[in-house]
């Protein structure tokens, strides 16, 4: 079999099922599981490891709860489909199956947020990032990089923790580093202390081109929960003006937060998709982003009138 | 029914010191069906039919035990006891603040307990993952125990048929009959698995010896299913 020298996958989707041949070569002791969703795009993985390929059919009840018997056998599964379909339908399986059961899993969803724009409310689960932090033991990563998607998925791969690893069609130009921390990506001439904003994963782009002109500083995290805290306290100061910018529920990381800065004044904006109602619209995800205030004219928005 | 010739003497009923630390657990001497429909199954798996060791009950390639109607505890409590797993001791102050027992058990606290279980239609789920991934590492067997009105949940037609298509010959699931379905089973539990690609026994809770040898069967090439009636009087094995 020859191999063809390609550039690697920039949509993050893809980069996953890419890098799934090569994580099962490289971790004997890794699964996948699947709900059908998939199963059509990582051929050579399905070809090259018989067995280690589990599709259960369209029955996320048990994707989830083969993966917390594979885990209780020792093995590692790294479980996928979309996000509605990973968290939501198949929640209490999530917090039961793995986590009551002490066990770890790697849940990778595809379909963020309002990436499956076209295919309404069914397909879309804004909320997936609150319920997985709602439950202990979880680490959320929201890469905006394939790079990094390549970077998580092998680390998490020969790990032993509950990770839900969150990949979207937004993402940004270039890489930044996926070490849990948050790290300042533009100083923006402004003093330490000034105004912060907090770009969460592939909103960094959006981001920085809605701040290009405004006083403020920008950092950035592919690791929204558990929280940086200590970095949020270092960049934001002691009196901070932060706004956080995430690529779902709006205000998902208002709690960690606002305990990260319970021991100062501080006045802090969260930028999200709204919750309040439904966007009963399809459409494209640019539509989407636009609608929600999501894209660099509606962040831009949202973070002029809240610096005044 | 089954050849199969159990290897030493079978005994005709679950002895009198494992009836009683029941009794321990659950606070009086009669006999509450819930609380002890399951105690001639549990008994026997643990006594005649499963290799575990209570000195090494992490052992990679021991057999599992997985108790999915988690609300009917006792009996498993007590015969892990009986067995060693953990002090008669600890059968008398269940579901207390100090305890590792409660209600519903729960696996990080108790030697001998595979699953933490409680909501319905989690264990048999969770058994097929565990047959997936010990199939072909180890010859350890996968026994789960399940009621017949926790069938109603979903997750475990979702968990027979995929038990069925991955043809998980490590994998045994008993279905104790107590009949308490509300909507009942039309046609029956058995044939249901059957549909499936299981191999299906049916028993009554106090034949020993076919008990014994159902508990006991394994197909290598299919996972076996025992229903266990608890207020039948007809004792028949389907295919």
């Amino acid at each position: 079999m020859t191999t063809l020298a390609t550039a690697p996958a920039l949509d993050l989707r893809t980069r996953f099922y890419d890098e799934l041949d090569p994580l099962l070569d490289a971790h004997p002791d890794v699964d996948v599981v699947l709900a059908v969703i998939g199963s059509g795009y990582m051929g050579r993985a399905i070809a090259r490891h018989p067995g280690r390929v589990i599709d259960v059919g369209i029955r996320e009840q048990a994707l989830i709860g083969v993966a917390g018997g594979l885990a209780l056998a020792g093995r590692r599964p790294i479980v996928h489909t979309f996000a509605s379909f990973l968290v939501e339908r198949p929640y209490e399986q999530v917090k039961l199956d793995l986590g009551h059961q002490d066990v770890g899993a790697v849940l990778v969803s595809a379909g963020a947020s309002y990436d499956v724009s076209a295919g309404g409310r069914t397909h879309q689960s804004p909320a997936d990032v609150a319920l997985i932090s709602a439950l202990p033991g979880w680490t959320v990563h929201v890469p905006g990089h394939a790079d990094e998607v390549a970077e998580l998925l092998h680390r998490e791969a020969a790990g032993t923790g509950r990770t839900y690893l969150r990949l979207s069609g937004q993402r940004n130009a270039r890489p930044g580093p996926v070490d849990g921390r948050l790290h300042l990506v533009r100083d923006g001439a402004i003093a330490a202390g000034g105004p912060l904003v907090v770009a969460v994963g592939p909103m960094l782009d959006s981001v920085l081109a809605a701040t290009a002109d405004l006083p403020v500083r920008v950092a950035w995290t592919a690791t929204p929960h558990p929280l940086d805290a200590e970095g949020l306290r270092a960049l934001a100061g002691p009196a901070p003006v932060l706004a956080v910018v995430e690529p779902y529920l709006e205000g998902t990381s208002a709690a960690p937060v606002a305990a990260a800065l319970a021991d100062r004044p501080s006045r802090v904006l969260h930028v999200g998709v709204p919750g309040e109602a439904e966007l009963r619209r399809y459409g494209t995800p640019r539509e989407h982003a636009a609608a929600h205030g999501l894209d660099a004219a509606g962040v831009r928005r949202r973070v002029s009138a809240f610096l005044g | 029914m089954t050849t199969t010739t159990p290897a030493h003497a079978v005994p005709t009923s679950v002895p009198q010191h494992v009836r009683d630390l029941v009794a321990r657990v659950t606070g009086d001497e009669k006999h509450d069906p819930s609380a002890h429909s399951t105690l001639d199954v549990v008994w026997t798996l643990y006594d005649q039919v499963l290799r575990v060791d209570p000195a090494r009950p992490d052992d990679p390639d021991r057999d599992r035990f997985l108790l999915s109607k988690g609300h009917g505890p006792a009996s498993t409590y007590a015969v892990l006891a009986a067995k060693g797993f953990f002090p008669a001791s600890w059968l008398d102050d269940v579901a207390s603040f100090d305890s590792p027992l409660g209600h519903h058990p729960d696996r990080t606290l108790v030697p001998g307990v595979e699953i933490g279980s409680g909501s319905l239609g989690h264990g048999l789920p969770l058994a097929v993952g565990l047959a997936m991934g010990l199939r072909g590492r180890s010859t350890a067997r996968v026994v789960v125990l399940v009621g017949d009105a926790e069938l109603d949940e979903g997750s475990n037609a979702e968990a027979i048929q995929v038990a069925g298509r991955y043809g998980l010959g490590n994998l045994t699931c008993v279905v104790v009959d107590n009949h308490s379905d509300n909507l009942g089973w039309p046609g029956g539990i058995a044939p249901r698995f059957a549909l499936e690609g299981w191999a299906a026994g049916e028993v009554r809770t106090h034949d020993q010896p076919r008990l014994t040898a159902a508990l006991r069967r394994t197909e290598p090439d299919r996972p076996t299913v025992v229903v266990v009636d608890t207020t039948g009087t007809t004792t028949q094995e389907a295919a």
